[in-house]
């Protein structure tokens, strides 16, 4: 039979050696690598004093973006609702009233914007999706919660503080 | 009346050296749960118990809270007078062993010669052995008494395992015993203080000790009693609360005991290497014959420690082969070679 790969070894089914059935070289040879690990580099991150650095790319919870005058840039458009591949952001519009112009930076603006963070699978094709540069990922991850309720992020949670009201 | 006169001073001096003794072992065997830990971790990588206290170092002491706050269970079917008498058993044998070992030297206080050893009774060795027996009736009446199959079985293994090792165990010290010629351990760590250690002429016989006594401990790779993974917990399946504490920390005092006794018997005891030419004398060397003991002695429970976390465990019919058709034969011919030897060399 013609092996799949070059990668398989043959077993060697050949009757121990007075050597090898003394096991003491090999136990002793184990014992050596055991020894030698006691001084490897550990593995374990000391987490709550020590926490391991994202990568560049990594994709965590979405904030909502407001632009320069801090004004909401998503207009509930619904291109991100249609790109999320596990259906979870719902989203409800609603029209600009005449002097909330400061508020919202089209006509139209998300009155009610959901994300399930428990259906999300962080794919980022929202951020590619939005046309207005209204969603992105942070550098975060959801914290726990104790009911799934809590994992459904509403406005108050997604979007960014207005830059102005810090002033 | 001289018949009962007491000397005060001496039954002052054996007290506090046995509640010395005690603490020292209990000390030990509480911190060996805590370096067993960070030596399982090191050697897989890990950083261990670090916690509690700087370095993890309270770890045994809130492990041992915890023990004591657990609920007590006895089981309504067991026998509650053999089920509380077997963890008993198991520790009182463990702290018994260590009163014939000379822990050092003697220290001279105010005119007086304190002899650092509890009982110097010229059957040291045979006492070792009387009580070493002794301590698997505590695992056969905990694993009885428990009235569960699972308990009994294991006990029933445990009890063969050690009686097996029993034997090799002692024919690699009657190898011993024929050179050094005395059962009392101060001599035979006299002996070695103006010659060689042991371990140089009885090398073989030393390694059958070892193995056996990895075996007498049921430390891995011959844990097949408690086999923490594999079995629901061995013989102390039904137990909790101290009295599972007890029969786990019995075993670290059995541990700390025989490393002890290696290096007694083999590794010089309490003699090191230029210890007469140092130049210094009385206490201090004494002290210090004492250190170089407890660095053997930890020496040799790192090496328990070690060997449990890179060998594997043993099949039950792997563990009989071993100690019968093995390790007895082998100890035989020890006995035979060394018993030749010392006839050609009085001659």
């Amino acid at each position: 039979m013609q092996a799949l790969t070059n990668r398989a070894k043959a077993v060697d089914r050949r009757p121990m050696t007075f050597m090898e059935k003394l096991y003491i070289p090999a136990i002793a040879k184990g014992m050596t690598i055991t020894f030698k690990h006691i001084f490897h580099r550990k593995a374990t991150v000391s987490f709550p004093e020590k926490k391991r650095d994202f990568s560049p790319v990594f994709r965590g919870l979405h904030i909502l973006n407001r632009d320069e005058e801090g004004r909401e840039r998503c207009t509930a458009c619904g291109l991100c609702a249609v790109a999320c591949p596990a259906e979870a952001i719902t989203m409800e519009a609603a029209e600009r009233k005449p002097g909330e112009e400061n508020l919202y930076r089209e006509e139209k603006y998300a009155a009610r914007y959901e994300i399930n963070m428990l259906r999300c699978i962080f794919c980022g094709f929202c951020e590619e999706a939005c046309p207005k540069d209204a969603i992105y990922m942070s550098e975060t991850f959801a914290p726990a919660n104790y009911q799934r309720k809590g994992f459904i992020y509403g406005k108050d949670d997604l979007l960014i503080p207005d830059p102005k009201e810090g002033k | 009346m001289t018949l009962l006169s007491i000397d005060w001073f001496f039954i002052i001096e054996k007290v506090l050296l046995i509640s010395g003794v005690l603490v020292l072992s209990l000390v030990v065997a509480m911190y060996s749960t805590w370096g067993e830990r960070k030596i399982a971790a090191w050697i897989q990588d890990r950083l261990g118990p670090n916690r509690a206290g700087p370095m993890g170092l309270l770890q045994p002491l809130a492990d041992g809270g915890k023990l004591f706050f657990k609920e007590e269970i006895i089981p309504n079917t067991s026998n509650r007078f053999l089920f509380i008498l077997g963890p008993s058993i198991a520790m009182l044998v463990a702290c018994m062993t260590s009163a014939v070992i000379p822990w050092g030297d003697t220290l001279t206080i105010a005119g007086r010669e304190i002899s650092l050893q509890v009982a110097d009774v010229n059957i040291g060795i045979l006492f070792i052995f009387g009580v070493v027996s002794m301590g698997v009736y505590g695992i056969m009446l905990g694993g009885w008494a428990s009235n569960n199959k699972y308990s009994l079985l294991a006990s029933v293994r445990a009890a063969s395992q050690i009686i097996s090792y029993e034997l090799p165990m002692g024919l690699a010290l009657i190898a011993l015993l024929m050179m050094t010629g005395s059962l009392s351990l101060k001599d035979i760590v006299e002996q070695q203080r103006h010659g060689l250690w042991n371990v140089v002429y009885q090398p073989l016989g030393f390694f059958i000790f070892l193995v056996c006594a990895f075996a007498e401990c049921n430390r891995a790779p011959f844990d097949l009693p408690e086999a923490e993974n594999e079995l629901n917990g061995g013989y102390h399946l039904e137990y909790s609360s101290m009295k599972l504490g007890f029969f786990l920390f019995a075993e670290y005092i059995n541990m700390f005991i025989s490393s002890a006794l290696m290096a007694t018997m083999y590794f010089g005891g309490y003699a090191f290497p230029y210890m007469d030419k140092l130049g210094v004398d009385g206490n201090i060397l004494t002290l210090l014959g004492f250190l170089a003991l407890f660095i053997k002695t930890l020496g040799f429970i790192f090496f328990f420690m070690w060997v449990r976390w890179t060998v594997p465990r043993f099949r039950y019919d792997q563990l009989m082969r071993l100690g019968w058709k093995i390790m007895i034969p082998l100890a035989l011919v020890n006995m035979l070679i060394t018993g030749a030897l010392v006839l050609a060399r009085q001659h």
